[in-house]
Order: C-alpha cells, then structure tokens, then sequence
C-alpha cells in the first residue's frame, strides 16, 4: 500500500486481493511499481482468465475445507453462482488454462485433504469420508485409489516408513 | 496458469527406450524441454553443473550401468538442493516390493514402462499435469504419490 502512495498510483482495490488502477498513462510507474513487488516475492497476476481461473479455485478450495457450512447444491452450480459466470463457460477456461478439468481439480484437492487428514489427524477413513461428503469410505477409497495409484493404507504405510527413515538419520 | 515451459530430464541406458519418451513428449499438449542421459552418473553430472536450471521432474529408470536408478534416488533425496524436484521412477519392474521401496526413498511418481506409444503419450501427460497441480495450488510435495 506505500508503495502504491510512493509512486502516487490511483487505484482503487477490488475482492480476492484485486486492485485496479483508474487512470490511464500511468504504466511506467506500474511497471516499478511490479519490480518493488517482485523483491518481497509478490507476483502479479494481470490476466483477466488467470484471475477468474483463480477464483474458481478459490471458490472450490472453500467448499471443501469450509467444515461448518454443509453446501446443499451440486458443485457446479455452486461455483457458477458464486462468480457469475455459466459453468460451461467457466470449465472450458479452467481446462485451457490450466490442463485440467474442474472435475479433476475437486478431486485432486478433496485427495489431497484426505492425505493430509490422515497424516495429521489420525481420523479413520469413515470418518474423513463423513466430513468430505463422500457416500461411504469404500467410495473415498475407491476415488484415492484411482487419482493417485495407491491405496490409502498404502499411502499411510509408506509416509510413516519415510519417517522412520529420516528419524534413524536424525539420530 | 500460463506457466513456463516444463523442464524434464530422463535417465535411461536404453536408446528405444530415450528415443520413445522423447516423441511422446513432442506430441503432448503441455509445453516441455526434455534432456536425456544414458545412466545415473551422467544425470548427477548434470544436476551437479551449476550451469544448469534445476528440472521440474527427473524420470529415473532403476535399471542402470554405473550408478542405478535406486542409487541415484538415495543420492537425490539426500541433497536439499533438490528438495523441489519431482522423482519419477520410469521402469519395466512392476514388483510390489520395488515400487513401495522407491516410494519409501522419496520418489513422487512410480510408472510401469507401457509397450503402447499411445499409452505412453497419456501417461507422461497426466504425469506432467499431475505435478504442475502440485506446483501451482502450493500442495505439499511430501504427499505426492502417485502411481500409473
């Protein structure tokens, strides 16, 4: 934000981290502006499709972590409603940009969650198919298994090998 | 993402077996630069040269001259700097014990050689998008598993 006041910007700031600039003329300050950014690591994001790419992933990363709030509606429409934009459109830009569908990527990031639960919560896999809205643990299993090659126990089974390798080195 | 161009490295004592990997990947969707060297000596040879860009996955055959594939992974996983980068064990072993052993060193990915050209072109893609998913959504590479 100083750096924005530094270089005298007029903008005006938007949702999900979004700021627009108001004036026009000013891209050789804003092309400073990006290069203060770049030494704290910050990227910017300018393209229209790659930002609304990110909201949709935003949008799915928040229904399936968000634990409280149970949504009633079918994914697709909840992510069309949520941005306002028809789900076909919205997949067709999700695959171009991204190489894969929004199908895949609710998978993806439901396995990946259920990796995480089971290494760090020690909750059994009925119990992680409960809180992922999955019918049953036989179904979660089933969907583990075929994005990743490997069963869930043979997931478990090899991170804790891992571990008790790196702690013989340790030691 | 509009990301940058995929950088892969094979090792692979089987010239076929280069020579397949590498027209597959020409043939693939994703944007890759492919480098292939004949064993595991050369592959730390070039990981070692600080001339060159670290790859964003190295595609290991276990059966190999000098160093093999499971030496090799040993000594990748041993050193930080590479701490980032995708390990594929590419191999024609579909021996259980192999395959949960590379896993347990470290590796990321397991694929079972295919003998179909087309299979093999769809593998290395989902192998390709699979570990961009990684890279792009911050998901944590230790739980990177996957098997094809």
């Amino acid at each position: 934000m100083d750096k924005l006041e530094h270089y005298q910007l007029k903008y005006c700031i938007l949702n999900f981290g979004e700021i627009k600039f108001l004036e026009e003329g000013q891209e050789e300050k804003i092309d400073l502006f990006k290069k203060d950014l770049l030494d704290y690591g910050i990227e910017i994001i300018e393209h229209q499709k790659t930002i609304l790419v990110q909201k949709i992933k935003d949008v799915i990363k928040e229904m399936i972590y968000n634990e409280n709030e149970q949504i009633e509606i079918k994914s697709s429409a909840h992510i069309s409603e949520k941005l306002g934009f028809s789900y076909g459109y919205l997949s067709k830009l999700f695959s171009e940009i991204t190489f894969t569908s929004i199908e895949n990527f609710l998978i993806i990031q439901k396995v990946e969650y259920t990796k995480y639960l089971i290494v760090n919560n020690h909750l059994s896999f009925s119990e992680i198919a409960y809180k992922l809205n999955y019918s049953s643990a036989a179904h979660l299993s089933t969907q583990f298994k075929n994005t990743t090659g490997i069963t869930p126990s043979a997931f478990l089974r090899i991170i804790k090998k891992r571990k008790a390798i790196q702690f013989h080195h340790v030691n | 993402m509009l990301t940058d161009t995929i950088r892969i490295i094979l090792a692979d004592d089987d010239e076929d077996d280069r020579n397949f990997f590498v027209e597959a990947f020409e043939e693939i969707k994703i944007k890759t630069i492919v480098t292939t060297v004949r064993n595991g000596s050369e592959l730390l040879q070039q990981l070692n040269d600080c001339r060159n860009v670290l790859p964003h996955i190295i595609f290991l055959d276990l059966n190999m001259p000098i160093i093999n594939g499971m030496d090799c992974l040993k000594l990748i996983r041993e050193n930080e700097t590479f701490k980032n980068v995708a390990i594929a064990i590419y191999s024609t072993s579909s021996s259980e014990e192999d395959i949960e052993n590379t896993f347990v060193l470290g590796a990321n990915i397991y694929i079972k050689k295919p003998n179909d050209f087309h299979i093999l072109k769809k593998i290395l893609s989902n192998v390709v998008s699979m570990n961009l998913q990684f890279e792009t959504n911050g998901l944590n590479k230790e739980n990177f598993l996957l098997r094809i």
